[in-house]
C-alpha cells in the first residue's frame, strides 16, 4: 500500500513522457492506464488507494504549473525541460531533439496533456524585439512539437523577453542560461 | 477584444511620493567651456523658513546640464538678491560671468512669489526679470522653471528640467522579481511609484500630452497585456488582450492613435490602434519580426525594427501607401529608433564589435554616428528640447539610467539605489508651465 502511494506521488512528479521512456516499470502490472494520472486530476491515483492517496499527490500538482523532470540526461548541466538557443536565433538545436521527441509522444500520446512553452532571450539588444525573438522560439519548439504528433490545441505559447531571466549575470554563461524555452506542463 | 476594452478605474491608490529610492545625477562629462554661474541665495521675505532651497536647487540643475560651472555659495564675497545690490567687481574678481539672483516672498494669488533675475557681470546689465506665483508644494517646479529660463537665455535651447521621467526598476532574485513603473522629475527627485507589479512591466511610453501614459504588462494572467493610464485621474484602459505579443505602444504625435506590435496574425507586425474609433488597422505582413514602432514627427511615416533581412534594422514604412524603405545599412544589430524632431537624424541601439552602444544616423549624409562609450546601453528616448537624450545602460553589475547630449559633449549618470533601473521615457511636457506676472 504504503510503496504505490509514493509511486502514484512520484508518477506526478515526473510526468508521462518519463514514463512513456521507462521500460523498466512496465513490467510491472502498470500499463497505459497509469498514462492517465499524470493528466488531468491527482484523483486518478485512487486504484491504489483511495481515500488518502490525493492528499499526499495534491501539493505537487496544485501548484499552477508543474516543470517536466525526465530521469535521464542526468549528466548534462542543463536542466530538464529546457531548450537553449543561439544568440538572436530561434532554430531548436539537433542536440534538443531527442528529449522534444519525447515530450512530442507524451502529448501525442495523451490528448489531454497542455503545455505552456515559455521563451526567452538574454538581455543584449532591445527589449520589445526580445519579447519578438522570445516567441519565434517558443514557436519553433511548438512547430517541432506539431511535427512529432502533438497538437496546436495543446501548446500554449508566451514570450517573456528578456524580462525572466534564469540567472542574473552579464556575461556568456548566463547569456547562454537565459536564451531558452521552457517547457510547462499545466494542470 | 479591443472595443471590449476593460476599464479598471485604479484610482490613485498606489501612487504616492516616497522618500526612498530617488535618482543621484552625477555629471561625467561636461563642456570644455564652460559658462561660470553664480546662483546667490535667495532670501525669504516671509515668516518662517522654506521647505525648500530654490536657489540650491537651480545650482544644481545648471550644473547637472553640464554647460555651467557654478560657484559655491562659500565663496561669494556678497548675496545680492536684487539687481541694484549687486556690486559687479565682487563677481569679476571670482571670474564669474552671469548671476541668477531673487528673492521670495508671499504671494498674492498663491502661497510664493518669486522674483529673479539674470545678470550680466562683464556687461553690468540685467539680462532678464520675471516675477512667478506658485502654490505650496511648487517649490521645485518654481526653481525648475528658474533654471529653464536662464538655460534658454544663456544657451539658446529649451531647457528640460521642469520636465519628468519615467522609468521601469526591477528588484529582488530571479525567482522573486518586482517591477515598479516610476515616474521622477528630470533631476531624479520626486519619485511617484506609477505601478507595482510581480510580472514584467516595459516599454511605457508618454501621450504627446503628457498627461497619459501606455506600457505594457503581464500583471493579467501572466500574459501581456498594452494598458493606457490616465495620469490625472488614475484610470486604467487594457487596451489590448489578443493571443501572442501585445507590445511597443507608441503614440502618434497627435495622440489620437496608438502604434503597437501584435503577433496574432503569425508574426509579429506593426498595428495602428485608433484610440478614438478603437479601429485597428495592421502596417505591416512579414513573416520575419517587426517592431518597436515609433512615429516620424509629421505622423506620416512609422520607423520599426525588422529582421526581414536577416538581422534587425531599421525600415520606414509609409501610412499613406505602406511603401517600405530601409534606412540602416552599417552594423549587424539596429534597433529601437525614434527621429529627431526636425526629421533629420535617428537615435537607436547600434552594435559595434559585438557592444551595444546608443548611436545616431544622420540621415541627410547618411553618417552613423555612436554617442555612448558604455556596454548593453538601451532605450534612447529623446528630451524635449532635441539636445539630450537619455538611455539605459549597465555600470558594474547594476542597470543604471544615463543620458548624453546629441553632439556628444556632456554625459551624466543617474544611478539610483535600488535595483536594476531601465527604460527611461523622457516626458513631452513640462510638469508645471508659470506665466510670468507682469508688473
Amino acid at each position: 500500500m504504503g510503496i504505490l502511494k509514493i509511486r502514484g506521488a512520484l508518477l506526478v512528479f515526473l510526468a508521462t513522457l518519463v514514463m512513456a521512456g521507462c521500460t523498466s516499470t512496465k513490467t510491472e502490472d502498470e500499463s497505459a492506464d497509469t498514462m492517465q494520472p499524470m493528466t488531468e486530476q491527482p484523483e486518478t491515483v485512487q486504484p491504489a488507494e483511495p481515500a488518502p492517496a490525493p492528499e499526499p499527490v495534491k501539493p505537487s500538482v496544485s501548484t499552477r504549473d508543474t516543470l517536466l523532470f525526465p530521469i535521464n540526461d542526468v549528466d548534462t548541466e542543463e536542466l530538464p525541460g529546457i531548450f537553449y538557443f543561439d544568440f538572436d536565433q530561434a532554430i531548436v538545436k539537433r542536440s534538443g531533439h531527442a528529449e522534444l521527441n519525447k515530450h512530442a509522444k507524451a502529448l501525442a500520446d495523451d490528448p489531454s496533456l497542455r503545455v505552456r512553452l515559455e521563451g526567452h532571450a538574454d538581455e543584449r539588444g532591445t527589449r520589445e524585439y526580445n519579447l519578438a525573438l522570445g516567441e519565434r522560439r517558443a514557436n519553433a519548439v511548438k512547430a517541432y512539437l506539431m511535427s512529432q504528433g502533438a497538437l496546436a490545441s495543446q501548446i500554449e505559447v508566451i514570450s517573456y523577453g528578456e524580462e525572466k531571466p534564469a540567472v542574473d549575470g552579464h556575461n556568456e554563461a548566463a547569456w547562454a542560461k537565459n536564451r531558452r524555452v521552457q517547457i510547462v506542463y499545466k494542470k | 477584444m479591443i472595443s471590449r476594452a476593460i476599464t479598471l478605474f485604479l484610482f490613485l491608490a498606489c501612487i504616492g511620493f516616497s522618500a526612498r529610492a530617488e535618482l543621484r545625477i552625477e555629471v561625467t562629462k561636461g563642456v570644455d567651456n564652460a559658462v561660470r554661474v553664480a546662483v546667490v541665495p535667495m532670501a525669504w521675505r516671509g515668516p518662517g523658513t522654506l521647505p525648500e532651497d530654490v536657489a540650491d536647487i537651480v545650482g544644481a540643475d545648471l550644473t547637472l546640464s553640464g554647460r555651467f560651472e557654478t560657484l559655491p555659495v562659500k565663496q561669494m564675497l556678497s548675496l545680492p538678491n536684487e539687481p541694484d545690490e549687486v556690486f559687479p567687481r565682487d563677481w569679476r574678481l571670482l571670474k564669474v560671468e552671469y548671476l541668477v539672483i531673487g528673492y521670495l516672498e508671499p504671494g498674492k494669488d498663491k502661497a510664493y512669489r518669486l522674483h529673479f533675475a539674470l545678470y550680466n557681470v562683464f556687461k553690468q546689465e540685467v539680462e532678464e526679470t520675471q516675477v512667478i506665483e506658485g502654490d505650496s508644494d511648487e517649490l521645485r517646479d518654481m526653481a525648475h522653471y528658474v533654471s529653464d529660463e536662464v538655460f534658454h537665455k544663456l544657451t539658446g535651447i529649451e531647457g528640460s528640467f521642469s520636465t519628468r521621467i519615467m522609468y521601469v526598476t526591477a528588484t529582488g532574485p530571479v525567482d522573486n522579481r518586482r517591477y515598479q513603473l516610476n515616474i521622477a522629475d528630470a533631476d531624479g527627485h520626486r519619485v511617484e511609484t506609477v505601478l507595482r507589479s510581480t510580472e514584467p512591466v516595459l516599454s511605457a511610453t508618454w501621450a504627446p500630452d503628457g498627461n497619459r501614459i501606455a506600457y505594457v504588462s503581464f500583471e493579467r494572467d501572466g500574459r501581456p497585456g498594452i494598458y493606457m493610464r490616465n495620469l490625472e485621474t488614475g484610470e486604467v484602459q487594457q487596451l489590448t488582450r489578443f493571443e501572442g505579443l501585445n507590445g511597443a505602444p507608441a503614440f502618434s504625435p497627435d495622440g489620437k492613435q496608438l502604434a503597437l506590435v501584435l503577433s496574432k496574425d503569425g508574426s509579429p507586425d506593426i498595428y495602428v490602434l485608433n484610440l478614438e474609433t478603437r479601429r485597428l488597422r495592421r502596417i505591416t505582413r512579414h513573416y520575419g519580426i517587426d517592431t518597436e514602432p515609433s512615429w516620424t514627427p509629421d505622423g506620416k511615416h512609422i520607423v520599426f525594427t525588422s529582421n526581414r533581412g536577416g538581422q534587425p534594422q531599421i525600415y520606414m514604412i509609409s501610412l499613406a501607401d505602406l511603401s517600405i524603405e530601409r534606412l540602416t545599412f552599417e552594423g549587424d544589430y539596429n534597433a529601437k529608433a525614434s527621429m529627431l524632431r526636425d526629421g533629420s537624424g535617428l537615435v537607436m541601439v547600434h552594435r559595434r564589435d559585438g557592444i551595444f552602444h546608443i548611436a545616431m544616423l544622420d540621415l541627410k549624409r547618411g553618417r552613423l554616428t555612436v554617442l555612448t562609450e558604455t556596454a548593453l546601453d538601451e532605450s534612447p528616448s529623446i528630451a524635449p528640447n532635441g539636445s539630450m537624450l537619455i538611455y539605459a545602460t549597465l555600470v558594474g553589475d547594476e542597470g543604471i539610467l544615463a543620458a548624453v547630449s546629441i553632439d556628444g559633449g556632456v554625459k551624466f549618470n543617474l544611478p539610483s539605489s535600488e535595483g536594476d533601473v531601465r527604460e527611461p521615457a523622457w516626458s513631452p511636457k513640462k510638469r508645471k508651465i508659470f506665466v510670468p506676472i507682469s508688473k
